[in-house]
């Protein structure tokens, strides 16, 4: 029950936010920026277009990392939360559904029109859709990790961004593989184990500052 | 270290008073009392439920306040005391004003309306008076009085008197 609340209260701020449609505008922004950089070679884009959507998917989750706890630390939200008995652990674990759902959603919304700007056909982009539904929820953990690390530092954002990337590869090659068998099951391993490190890793890195 | 050696009790009616001068620890051992820090030594027993009141309002700024509020109270499980804590604090008015229009001493008592709706036994006010009127310091008097009629607890980190009645005094930083 304060679980859901404290998700509903994160949704209700992410959709006050620009945190919602930021992400989006640049997940097909990016996608839309490949054709012209590649040229318009329609079997090679066809090819590549895979990869370009997880990469902008994963740029899209890397966005709001500063909003995730940064604000919340700064403006007391965190003692108060704490001063109530809460666990930090449950207090991560519900922003790391909000903001999966935050920005998932509206991602797979806005995946036919970037498949239609990279050149993908029904059945890649179908295949497509089912491994970033799979993978998100590790890119969000992911996110949630870093910024619980980096809230409060300068320039956390951009630290943020060289922790999650190189921790995000697995989940970009199966994810990218995910025409071949057993890919998406080790995407999903992967969001598993991300998953279920990151609220403890999160509310480590918060307790400690 | 910060402080040692300081050791109390606060009975049910009762209030604490923090007196000292800045750094001395005094919003230390209230971050100590509400659970935000672990002590180096020595222990904290009893209080239940308590409610802290910070420098920080955690109000979010495009909120309405009284939806904020509501959260809050939601979380304390006290919706139905919100709207009595919120005219008693005079931010009734105030509730359909996102927070990021709020003065400052509006952001206090906003702060202080979330304490009272808490229904918690234990108050923990870091200077809650800071950037108050006097008229809001006497809407806050006339709350803590209620608060320890009804057998609740105070403990206020101040500078000068707030006009609590017949508090502890305890001096930090001598």
């Amino acid at each position: 029950m304060m679980f859901v609340m404290l998700v509903g209260r994160d949704l209700r701020l992410i959709a006050r936010s620009p945190a919602l449609w930021m992400p989006v505008m640049f997940f097909v922004l990016v996608a839309a920026l490949f054709p012209f950089a590649v040229g318009p070679d329609a079997r090679l884009l066809g090819r590549i277009a895979p990869g370009i959507i997880w990469v902008a998917a994963l740029l899209a989750a890397l966005l709001p990392v500063e909003t995730l706890f940064a604000p919340d630390l700064e403006d007391g939200t965190i003692d108060q939360l704490a001063s109530r008995g809460i666990a930090m652990e449950v207090v991560a674990a519900a922003r790391l559904t909000a903001h999966w759902l935050g920005f998932t959603v509206p991602l797979l919304l806005a995946l036919p029109v970037a498949a239609v700007l990279v050149g993908m056909d029904g059945a890649t982009g179908w295949r497509l859709a089912q491994a970033l539904l799979l993978g998100t929820p590790a890119l969000a953990a992911l996110a949630v990790i870093a910024a619980a690390l980096t809230a409060g530092l300068r320039g956390g954002g951009a630290l943020a961004g060289l922790i999650i990337l190189p921790l995000a590869l697995p989940v970009l090659i199966f994810g990218v593989g995910a025409a071949t068998p057993g890919a998406l099951k080790l995407l999903a391993a992967s969001s598993l184990v991300a998953v279920a490190i990151a609220p403890f890793a999160a509310a480590a890195a918060l307790r400690g500052e | 270290m910060l402080f040692e050696g300081v050791d109390f009790t606060v009975n049910p009616g009762g209030a604490l008073v923090l007196e000292g001068p800045n750094g001395s620890g005094k919003s230390s051992l209230l971050r100590l009392l509400a659970g935000l820090l672990e002590p180096a030594g020595g222990n904290i027993s009893g209080g239940g439920a308590r409610a802290y009141l910070g420098h920080d309002a955690a109000l979010k700024p495009r909120l309405p306040l009284g939806n904020d509020l509501a959260y809050w109270a939601r979380l304390d499980d006290g919706l139905d005391r919100l709207p009595a804590a919120m005219a008693a604090m005079n931010v009734a008015g105030l509730a359909a004003v996102p927070c990021q229009h709020l003065s400052a001493g509006q952001r206090r008592r906003a702060g202080l309306a979330r304490v009272v709706a808490s229904g918690a036994p234990l108050w923990l006010l870091d200077e809650p008076t800071a950037g108050l009127d006097a008229a809001s310091e006497q809407l806050l008097v006339a709350a803590a009085a209620q608060h320890r009629a009804d057998g609740g607890m105070i403990v206020a980190a101040v500078h000068g008197d707030i006009g609590l009645m017949a508090p502890q005094l305890l001096r930090l930083g001598q």
